[in-house]
Formats: structure tokens, C-alpha cells, sequence
């Protein structure tokens, strides 16, 4: 019953999201108040009935209810209630009500935040929104539509694919989706001032908070993604450059392009075409990346759907959506005006560099992504592009872009002169290049560690100066957004150090031991000390016990595990990890070999047989086990949450929240009225 | 500066900044990309000998066969009609299975056989890599005519 009742209230929530994809807009052209005040009303009711049918798939999911096929495709009894309810998620339906719900949230936001608004462009935004909705709901309901029944219902489910079986899955997939669809309301003020022709200053504040808002979503969700593959995939890597990351990455570039040109639009009313045209692609590139992952062109671990007509409709909804709002732009940017003018050395150039910079990284990536599958797609051959492609192009850009962070801030609007700020970078240059000599003579470092080293150097000590300028003339508060700045700043130059640190000293190797011996790696040595059988909820486990010593002192005590999933009959490495400030020890039980190489019938590659009884039959022989010293890896996490701290604090400024008297007296009429006759 | 020349100057630096970008693209292009090939292809001698590319198929049930460091691999990959061994040193990826998809990426070696440098397989029990999948239907085509 309650799954019926699911689907009838996503589809009330179509209605009303057609209700106000519609009404307001036509209201906000012909200029009818009472059409334009529907489109709060009918946010509202549809993030009600989105939320009433996400909590009925959640209570098909806690209960068990295997009736349900979508249920019976990703969950199983033994799974732990939540790794149950994030099963919902799990999927190809699921992960498609998710985008439904997130976008339903940032709606409701819009609609509870948009009271400062003139009448008709809190209307057209919503009414974007909605329509944004009533494409995705349509594609839900009916192409996968997650509350479909299979009578009579199987005894129980085919279980959550183990790799998801993770704490990651609980918390990734949202944050990273209320990233995603949050390009939405950017992408929806964009349409909305295109609409009414006015691209301006006020605009540009209306759109800063929820794209930093979106930004710093985005930034989380991509860090607990990396942060997850590199503990539960048991190699230790911790960005591939996979398609699926790439669809991710790609709106984060443009999205971090957009918040540094909306501070220009703002600030200086400049690149005001150029800002709705990266809010609209911002948001298209989000789309691309549900496409590339939800409709199975794509094939790895996110990759569950393989159905053409699913692929179909999802293309067809990317040309509407982004061939509409490219046609509206090319139809109304024109006519929007160009803006302040600035001189060539300025802080409006700098950004526009920057902008520049990052939209050519986007594009680079976008190219390596679909290029093999476009020529697979027109049967030119199979090629893959791999991470040897994406660093040689990223790595270049990212230079000048490093470069330019730290000079950015020191530099005025409208006009600056070089002498004033070369002589402030003075001593940020020589001790950026302080660095570099030091790690090149002394320590014997190569060129790209040194260089990593040196930008980070550059990049901080430079945001440094910036806030000690500022710090020391203002001393009495300095705005959230200016702070948001720093920090993120400061985020960017930890974030590049730890990944030089690791990607330039890491080390590893591979070694088959048997329980009582050891092997070193660097200064650390491994003690594989005790192997037992663990019974897990719906797993069995080989769990090692690793006493890890350097210079005979002990240092930690490590339990990797290999597991063997029952239900879905797949092995599973569980890496296991000692976390440092300045180094992780990471150590993963590959695989279980027999006591006599080259027999005659090879080993089973899988490392525990459940069906066995008795000791486990690794004991009688050795294990491969990869051992990892990585340095610094965890300042790539801590740069990637000060990154997004520095967004959450910029979103957070007191200018975006005051509603300003000034501007509701310009707009006349509240949007709902006050006195009633 | 007249506004004229501000604006020409912008222009070419950011004409100059894509055409870093370009460059680099191309050149990155040129070097990394990594063709695949099935095992039949690489035994009619299409494979190129000097880089590395990528091959497909399944691992042949009982060639799987471990060295006595324990370490060093060798398997035969097979699309049904043609065998390629391959040799790889580290650690199997956990849905490595004999009778399974796998893609491997490497070179080939002077005795003619595939040294590994990464092996792939799939993420599930029921999901085949598409580049072993294409291998074995390209082989039954050939197969059929």
C-alpha cells in the first residue's frame, strides 16, 4: 500500500511541478500578480509530495518490503538498517528520486528566500525550477519508475553491490547531488534575468549565495567520493580521472569559474553575458554528468543502468534544456549591455584569466571524457584516455591559475599599478623560491615536487599577505565573504602540497608473506603477525593482524581484512589504514595463495572460500600483501574541506541575508501582499 | 591605452591561453592515448610493438599459474579464437576470476608475450568489461564468416 501511495504522491508532485513550471512564467509575461504568487504555493506542494514519495521508497527499504523490485535489486535482509535505506540510493531509480529530492529542496529554499525578490523574478526562477523538475519526474515515472512490484515477491534481495556497503555511501552520493542539482537555482536566475532582459548587479547578489552554497556542496561531496575509493577500493589511489569523477569535476570547474565572475558582475558589473553563460553551462555540465552516469554509456562501479530508451529520453531532455537556454542566450545576452570599463592590469583582467583558465581545463576534460566514446560510438576503434592524458593537460594549466590565486586579491578593481603589488609580492616570490631551492639542494627533490612545493609556498604566503593588509586597516570586522576568500585560498596551496607531497614520495610494495613474517617499507616494518575468521552480518572475512614497527619502536597495530560477500559471491578487499598528519600506512590483503607455487591446478584467485570448514586455508600459505607509506595525503582532504569551508563562509555573508530596504521599496510590491482589503 | 587596445590585449591573452590549452591537448593527445586490440588482432601482427595498448577477453579457464616469488602471474587471455599469454607481477584485482572478463594494459614483449602493467576486471559478478565483451563478439563475427 505504501509504495502505491509513493508513486501517487510523486505523481501529485509532476502536477504541481507543471502547475509551476507554467503559470508563473506566463503570469510574469502578461503581467497577471495573482499567476506569479502561485509559483511559492506551488514550490512548496511539490517539494511536499517529492518528500512524501522519497520517505515511502525509504519505508519500503527499512521494512523489507521485496515486493518492491527495485527494493529486491539492491538491498537484502542481513544489511544493516542504514546501509538499507542508502541501498534507495544504490541504483538507477533510486539515484534519480535522489536528484528529484535534492532538486525539491533547493526549491523549497528558493521559494522560502526569495521574499526580497521582485515579484516577477522570483516567479520565472521558480517556474525554471519547476520545469527543470517536471523533466526529471517525467523521466522517473515513466521510464524508471522505482515503485514498480514483482508478484509474488521473492524471499529476499540480491543485496547492495559490496563496494557501497560503506559509510561513503551513506554520505557521498547526497552531498554530492545537492551539489550538482544546486548549478540549478544559478541556472534558473540566469534563464529568469535573460527572460526579463536584466542581466544586472542585483542579480548577480541573488545568485552568489546559492552558488557558493552549491559550490561548497560540490567540493564536499567530490572529497568524501575520493576520500571513500581510497580506503574501500583497496589500492590506495584516491582520483583516477574515471569517467564518473570527471562528471563531477567538470561543474566544479565551471562552478569555480562562475563564483569568481559573479564577484566581478557584482562588484563591478562587468562579464555580465559571460556569467549567465557559465551559470547555464555550469548547470548543463551537471546534466551531462547524470547522463554519462545514469543512462550506462559509461561502465564502472557507478554505472548500473543499461537501458537505451533511459539514454534517449535523458539526451533528449539535454537538448531541450541546455539547446533552450543556449537559443534564449544567444536571442537576449545581446542586448544586455557590456559593463564598466577596466584597464588592462586590473582585478576584472586577472579573473577573466582566471575564468579563462578554468573554462579551458573544463573543456580539456570534457574532450578526454567523451572523446573515446565517440569514437566508439561511430565504431572508430576502442581507445581509453587515461590519467597519463589528464595530468599532462591539468598540471600546465593549474600553474598559471596557482600563480594568479595569490596575486588576485593584492590586485584593485578597475585599474592597479604594477609597482604597488610587485612590491608586495616581493617576499612572497622569495619564499616561494626559498622553498623550491631548499627541497631541490638540500633534500635532492625532483623538479615537480619542487614545484609543487613552491606554488603552495607562492599561494599561501601570498593569501597571507592579503589578509595581514587587510587585517591591519580594518580591524573592525571584515566581511564573511572577504574571510570565505582566505580560506579557501589557503585550502587550494594545503590541497597542492599534499597531493605534490604524495604523488612525489609515495611508495609501496607488493610482498607475499606468510603468517610470522614481515617485510620493511622505507624506515617501517610490517609484522604479519595472526590471521582468524570473522563472521560478519552478511560477509566472512580473513582478518590479518599487522604489528607495524620503525627502528624497532612500535607504531601502530593494523587489521586489513579480505571478505567474502555471500549473497552477491564477491570477494572484497577492506584495506586497513593508519592516519598521521604527516603520512598514512596503508596495508590491504590482496589475495590468498597455496603453499605450492606452480601447481599443477592453479589457485583460486578469490581469497576465502566460505564453503571450507576448519582453519582458514590461508594459514597453510602465504598472502600477497601490498604495503603503502603515503605522505601527506591527508592535507589533500583537510585543502578540500578548508575549500569548501571557505564557499559555506562567503555564502554565509551578512550582505546576502539582509534584505534591503532600498530594493524592496524599488520592487514596490512584496510578493505577498501585506494589506488586505 | 585606449579602450580598443585594452580590449585587443585581453583578446590575445586569452587567444594565447587557448592555444596553450590546444597545444597541450593535442600533444597529450598524441602521446597517451591507448588503443585496444583483441587477442586475434594482436596475433595477426596489428598490435603495435612499441607502446603500450590494451587487450581483452577471458581469462582461459586453468592457465592461471603463480611463480615462485609468489608475486609474478602469467594467465592466457583468449576471445574464443586466437590465445595471448600474459605475465604481470602484483597484486590481481579482486573479481580476477579464470572464465571471467578481463582487459589488461601493457606491452607486448619479445617472446611474444603480453607483460601487464595494470589488470582490470569487473566491478560485479554479472557485469562484463565492454571492451572484453566487444573482443569475444568480434571473434565469433570473424569466426562466422
Amino acid at each position: 500500500m505504501i509504495p502505491e501511495l509513493g508513486h501517487f504522491a510523486l505523481l501529485l508532485a509532476l502536477g504541481m511541478a507543471l502547475l509551476q513550471g507554467t503559470l508563473p512564467l506566463a503570469g510574469a509575461w502578461r503581467g497577471h500578480p495573482r499567476w506569479m504568487a502561485l509559483a511559492h504555493g506551488a514550490a512548496l506542494g511539490q517539494g511536499l509530495f517529492v518528500t512524501l514519495g522519497f520517505a515511502a521508497l525509504l519505508q519500503a527499504f527499512a521494512a523489507n518490503d521485496f515486493s518492491v523490485s527495485y527494493v529486491a535489486a539492491n538491498s537484502n535482509s542481513h544489511l544493516p538498517l542504514a546501509f538499507r535505506l542508502c541501498s534507495l540510493w544504490g541504483g538507477h531509480e533510486g539515484s534519480i528520486l535522489l536528484w528529484i529530492q535534492m532538486l525539491a529542496l533547493w526549491t523549497v529554499a528558493v521559494a522560502l528566500f526569495s521574499r526580497q525578490l521582485p515579484r516577477e523574478m522570483a516567479a520565472r526562477v521558480l517556474a525554471v525550477m519547476g520545469l527543470v523538475s517536471v523533466g526529471f519526474l517525467c523521466f522517473l515515472l515513466f521510464t524508471s519508475n522505482p515503485f514498480e512490484r514483482t508478484l509474488p515477491a521473492p524471499p529476499d534481495g540480491r543485496d547492495l553491490n559490496p563496494l557501497l556497503q560503506d559509510w561513503g555511501m551513506v554520505s557521498h552520493p547526497p552531498i554530492l547531488y545537492m551539489g550538482y542539482v544546486g548549478f540549478s537555482v544559478a541556472f534558473a536566475f540566469a534563464i529568469a534575468a535573460l527572460i526579463g532582459g536584466r542581466l544586472d548587479a542585483a542579480w548577480a547578489r541573488w545568485t552568489r549565495p546559492w552558488t557558493l552554497l552549491a559550490w561548497a556542496f560540490l567540493t564536499v561531496g567530490i572529497y568524501l567520493g575520493s576520500s571513500w575509493a581510497y580506503y574501500e577500493l583497496g589500492w590506495g589511489g584516491w582520483w583516477f580521472w574515471d569517467a564518473v569523477e570527471n562528471a563531477s569535476f567538470m561543474p566544479w570547474l565551471l562552478g569555480t569559474a562562475l563564483i569568481h565572475s559573479l564577484a566581478v558582475t557584482e562588484k563591478r558589473g562587468t562579464f555580465k553575458n559571460w556569467t549567465a553563460l557559465l551559470a547555464i553551462l555550469a548547470f548543463s555540465l551537471s546534466l551531462l554528468g547524470t547522463f554519462l552516469v545514469r543512462s550506462g554509456v559509461l561502465t564502472s562501479v557507478h554505472a548500473f543502468a543499461s537501458d537505451p530508451r533511459r539514454g534517449l529520453y535523458i539526451l533528449a531532455f539535454l537538448g531541450v534544456a541546455i539547446g533552450g537556454a543556449l537559443a534564449l542566450y544567444a536571442w537576449r545576452a545581446p542586448s544586455v549591455g557590456l559593463g564598466g570599463r577596466f584597464a588592462v592590469f586590473s582585478r576584472e583582467s586577472l579573473l577573466l584569466l582566471n575564468n579563462v583558465i578554468l573554462a579551458a581545463t573544463a573543456g580539456t576534460v570534457l574532450l578526454g571524457t567523451l572523446y573515446p566514446l565517440a569514437l566508439d560510438a561511430w565504431g572508430l576503434g576502442k581507445i581509453s584516455v587515461g590519467p597519463p592524458y589528464f595530468e599532462a593537460v591539468f598540471v600546465p594549466l593549474m600553474v598559471p591559475l596557482l600563480l594568479l590565486a595569490a596575486v588576485g586579491p593584492l590586485v584593485s578593481w578597475k585599474e592597479a599599478s604594477w609597482r604597488g603589488v610587485l612590491r608586495r609580492l616581493r617576499w612572497v616570490a622569495l619564499g616561494a623560491l626559498a622553498c623550491a631551492a631548499a627541497l631541490l639542494l638540500a633534500l635532492q627533490a625532483s623538479w615537480m615536487v619542487a614545484l609543487g612545493v613552491a606554488l603552495a609556498a607562492w599561494l599561501l604566503l601570498g593569501t597571507a599577505a592579503e589578509a595581514i593588509k587587510h587585517l591591519r586597516h580594518h580591524r573592525a570586522g571584515l566581511p564573511l565573504s572577504w574571510w570565505g576568500m582566505v580560506v579557501a585560498h589557503a585550502g587550494v596551496a594545503v590541497f597542492v602540497l599534499g597531493v605534490t607531497l604524495v604523488k612525489g614520495l609515495e611508495t609501496a610494495g607488493d610482498h607475499s608473506l606468510r603468517v610470522g613474517q614481515g617485510a620493511t617499507l622505507g624506515d617501517y616494518r610490517f609484522d604479519f603477525v595472526a590471521l582468524t575468521r570473522e563472521q560478519g552480518p552478511n560477509y566472512v572475512a580473513a582478518r590479518a593482524r599487522f604489528e607495524v614497527s620503525r627502528n624497532g619502536r612500535p607504531v601502530a597495530t593494523l587489521h586489513p581484512e579480505k571478505r567474502f560477500y555471500v549473497v552477491q559471491q564477491m570477494p572484497m578487499t577492506e584495506a586497513a589504514i593508519d592516519r598521521g598528519v604527516f603520512r598514512d600506512l596503508y596495508v590491504s590483503l590482496n589475495e590468498a595463495i597455496k603453499a605450492s607455487p606452480q601447481a599443477a591446478s592453479p589457485p583460486p584467485p578469490e581469497g576465502v572460500e566460505p564453503a571450507r570448514d576448519g582453519p582458514s586455508p590461508a594459514q597453510e600459505g602465504a598472502w600477497v600483501v601490498r604495503l603503502q607509506h603515503k605522505p601527506f595525503i591527508g592535507w589533500v582532504w583537510a585543502g578540500a574541506l578548508l575549500i569548501a569551508l571557505g564557499g559555506t563562509l562567503a555564502a554565509a555573508d551578512r550582505r546576502y541575508r539582509a534584505p534591503r530596504r532600498t530594493e524592496a521599496a524599488a520592487s514596490s510590491i512584496p510578493l505577498v501582499p501585506l494589506k488586505v482589503s | 591605452m585606449k579602450a580598443r587596445h585594452k580590449r585587443l590585449v585581453l583578446l590575445a591573452a586569452a587567444l594565447a591561453a587557448l592555444a596553450l590549452a590546444t597545444a597541450l591537448v593535442l600533444q597529450a593527445f598524441r602521446k597517451n592515448l591507448v588503443f585496444f586490440f583483441t587477442p586475434s588482432q594482436v596475433a595477426a601482427g596489428e598490435a603495435p610493438r612499441q607502446r603500450a595498448f590494451r587487450i581483452g577477453g577471458l581469462v582461459e579457464a586453468g592457465s592461471l599459474a603463480r611463480g615462485a616469488d609468489g608475486l609474478t602471474v602469467s594467465f592466457v587471455v583468449t576471445d574464443t579464437a586466437q590465445r595471448l599469454p600474459v605475465r604481470y607481477r602484483g597484486a590481481l584485482p579482486d573479481l580476477f576470476k579464470e572464465g571471467k572478463g578481463v582487459v589488461a594494459q601493457g606491452r607486448i614483449g619479445a617472446d611474444r608475450v603480453f607483460q601487464a602493467e595494470e589488470v582490470l576486471a569487473k566491478h560485479d559478478e554479472n557485469y562484463m568489461p565492454p571492451d572484453a565483451a566487444y573482443a569475444l563478439k568480434k571473434a565469433q563475427a570473424g569466426g562466422a564468416r
